[in-house]
């Protein structure tokens, strides 16, 4: 992929990252800006923007940003104050949506001395009920209940 | 693993463009500047997220088109040192394994950054982890969805430096810029998998 670097002289960077974006949120973002370009007829000149458009949105609906909704994530984040995680560490949950606790050890830092074993599974089951998964494992889920 | 910079321009409207609002003519300006390039220091680029701050728009003598400095702020790709991120391996070579997302390709795993013990193979061309001292091999194969760890980012900055003052080549087009850009990735991400449950999603599924 051709990312060529420009200098832009004039470009002055105020705050490199002035704030950071959950998946979802680029995902919804992502979504307007290509409702809003499937309306004009001139393409050719947004080629950029429409392969990375494309690429990004291709990448995000692997992701389980697809599934989640403003509700569920402020749901989410009150659950997880009790936690006292770290903004990174939430927004890590968010965004991978893990399944078991070798995922939650890479994401919550020195997870062994700062959270005991039901802490885990209660965060665990907390991705498990507040962020909606793939409607298959919901499908499995309710097979294994029976 | 996514950012919003703010961002401060001078935005170029040429006069053709003067029947849009000029919130849309910013908009469609900025994403052909910035959109898909890499800002150095700043990360991968995607869209415009809002405009800010629009200041009083000048036309300069000589140049039909307006100028108007606007503050905006960028949706960036740039994940933070220590993040955990899932894509796919692109190609093995003995310099590492590349991994890709799809809208961004340059993130490598340095071989002493996979697990232990890995070897690679010539013939498959292929990155292959010795689990427990070779009883199991476990390949890296193309395509496989892969968890990592990015180790640490890297800017360069590639802007043309002009011609090569090179004596042996004096009938050669100045300042080739592609052939030397090509070799020098603006923005590479040094990723890690040397930790359980790194690696490939299929060597840690039965464990969720």
């Amino acid at each position: 992929m051709e990312n060529c670097c420009w200098h832009c002289f004039d470009t002055e960077r105020l705050d490199a990252s002035s704030a950071v974006l959950c998946n979802f949120e680029v995902y919804e973002l992502l979504q307007d800006v290509k409702k809003q370009s499937s309306g004009k007829k001139k393409k050719s000149q947004q080629k950029n923007l429409a392969t990375i458009t494309y690429e990004t949105l291709r990448f995000l609906e692997s992701t389980p940003c697809k599934y989640q909704s403003e509700r569920c994530i402020r749901e989410f984040l009150l659950a997880l104050t009790k936690f006292q995680l770290t903004k990174s560490e939430k927004l890590q949950l968010l965004n991978t949506r893990p399944t078991s606790a070798v995922e939650i050890q890479l994401i919550i830092e020195e997870s062994e001395e700062r959270l005991k074993d039901e802490e885990v599974e209660e965060i665990l089951n907390l991705v498990k009920t507040l962020l909606p998964g793939p409607p298959e494992e919901a499908a499995a889920d309710g097979a294994e209940d029976t | 693993m996514f950012v919003l910079a703010k961002l401060q321009d001078v935005v170029r409207i040429p006069p053709w463009q003067f029947n849009k609002p000029l919130t849309e003519a910013i908009t469609e300006e900025l994403n052909r500047k910035l959109s898909n390039r890499v800002l150095y220091s700043v990360g991968l680029c995607i869209a415009l997220h809002d405009i800010v701050k629009l200041e009083e728009s000048f036309i300069l003598p000589g140049d039909g088109a307006s100028h108007s400095r606007t503050t905006f702020r960028y949706v960036v790709f740039r994940p933070y040192v220590d993040e955990v991120l899932t894509g796919r391996i692109k190609s093995c070579s003995s310099d590492g394994v590349q991994v890709s997302l799809g809208f961004f390709d340059d993130i490598l795993i340095p071989p002493s950054a996979l697990q232990q013990p890995a070897r690679f193979d010539e013939a498959e061309q292929v990155w292959i982890w010795e689990y427990e001292d070779g009883k199991h091999s476990l390949f890296m194969d193309p395509g496989e969805e892969v968890r990592f760890r990015v180790a640490a980012e890297t800017f360069t900055d590639t802007t043309p430096a002009g011609p090569e003052l090179s004596p042996a080549e004096p009938s050669a087009p100045p300042a080739d810029p592609a052939a030397g850009q090509q070799r020098h990735t603006p923005y590479l991400i040094t990723a890690t998998v040397n930790e359980p449950g790194l690696g490939l999603l299929s060597w840690w599924a039965n464990l969720s």
